[in-house]
């Protein structure tokens, strides 16, 4: 007779308990669904309570049917994400790596402000990459050769295409990675203003990239993504005389929903500006710039 | 467009909370200020739970509004569209978020 099994990883199957062949290993994985690498120790059971009692606290209108049984859960759906996140960053503070989780829309300059990030810190930090794409290895292949380590990422292959990188997606990458050779790793995520806000990776600082190609309103448009970072580097500086783009205002969008959020104008092409960039993560890393 | 992820993990505590029991519905939190759409995370979990035995239950999702306290005059403000992080009273920007930031299973209703 076959049953349904839960797995702690939310993952179901079905099979036949007297196959004299079932060792009832179930941390074995079927599921195609990245649900297959939440880390195997899930955070402590929920708030489990058959009371209401929150429900009438908090003024509960919902209607339902009092025949039903109603179980209160209290869990915050990002709990899963939340704890590999934490377990990446103890790996990462166990091998004395800092990492920074560096977003941006597409085409905002990521790749370009790594590369020269790569070619600043050669012989002086030793960096690991991880590359988040949903597709191609063309980004990493514009990184080689500068002295990093490199993990691919890539969502479409096995994680669904996401949009995002997920804390067990990174911790996946970490595996490709010797954290006993690195001091710094940046994170680059798939280019995208909603999803990759909304997870933590494990990283210790979040940066932005916002290209001044993409509009002054974007603050307002993607409030969460700019809300998330600690400091957003103002990219494509070197355009700046020949669009409407204007500075002040974009600045003050950014100050808008981030009062606390550092700003750093680079032109990854030029150069101007990504000392200040390579000045932060120095000090991220605790070490005077040498 | 991360609605399906978020609908799986949806779906991880309530197999957890409800077991192989069928569930009618599931309730949620979900803060104005997350970037979660209501309607695209249904629509994933209708698709996420054909064929299982989750199939037939629905999400119920309560929004929960965007507020900030103001840390130098105390003015709590509701936030617009926008989430402008700056005080509606004084135009201060220390402020904290108090709500708006939910995004939790806060129930699972299960079928007779």
């Amino acid at each position: 007779m076959g049953r349904f099994h839960r797995h702690d990883d939310g993952t179901v199957h079905e099979h036949d308990h007297d196959d004299p062949g079932h060792d009832h290993d179930h941390d074995h994985h079927h599921h195609p669904s990245h649900a297959d690498h939440w880390p195997p120790h899930l955070p402590d059971e929920p708030l489990l309570s058959e009371d209401e009692s929150r429900s009438e606290q908090i003024g509960d209108h919902r209607g339902y049917s009092t025949g039903r049984e109603r179980i209160e859960v209290l869990e915050r759906i990002f709990d899963e994400n939340d704890a590999a996140a934490q377990a990446n960053r103890e790996l990462l503070d166990a091998a004395g790596v800092k990492a920074v989780n560096l977003m941006s829309s597409p085409g905002a300059g990521k790749t370009m402000l790594l590369a020269r990030t790569l070619a600043a810190l050669k012989g002086k930090v030793r960096c690991g990459i991880i590359e988040g794409d949903i597709e191609t290895a063309l980004d990493a292949d514009r990184l080689r050769g500068l002295g990093a380590q490199i993990s691919l990422l890539n969502t479409g292959d096995g994680f669904g295409g996401e949009c995002h990188l997920d804390a067990p997606m990174v911790a996946r990458a970490l595996e490709g990675l010797d954290l006993s050779t690195i001091d710094l790793l940046l994170i680059e995520n798939v280019g995208n203003l909603v999803c990759p806000a909304e997870f933590d990776v494990g990283a210790h600082r979040r940066a932005m990239i916002a290209s001044v190609t993409e509009g002054e309103d974007k603050p307002l448009k993607y409030p969460v993504m700019f809300r998330s970072v600690d400091v957003v580097v103002v990219n494509k500086v070197d355009l700046l005389p020949y669009l409407d783009f204007d500075i002040d205002l974009f600045l003050n969008n950014v100050h808008s929903v981030n009062p606390r959020a550092g700003i750093i104008e680079t032109s990854a092409k030029t150069a101007e500006g990504v000392g200040e960039w390579i000045a932060w993560l120095y000090q991220l890393l605790g070490i005077q710039p040498t | 467009m991360h609605e399906l992820s978020l609908a799986r993990s949806i779906e991880a505590i309530v197999w957890r909370v409800a077991g192989e029991r069928a569930v009618s519905v599931v309730e949620l939190d979900v803060g104005e200020l997350r970037q979660v759409v209501p309607e695209t995370l249904e629509a994933c979990w209708g698709m996420l739970c054909a064929g299982t035995p989750l199939s037939g239950s629905r999400l119920e999702v309560r929004r929960i509004p965007g507020v900030i306290h103001c840390l130098e005059c105390g003015t709590e403000t509701r936030l617009g569209s926008a989430p402008i992080l700056r005080c509606n009273s004084c135009a201060k920007q220390s402020v904290e978020i108090v709500s708006g930031e939910e995004f939790m299973v806060t129930a699972v209703q299960l079928e007779e």
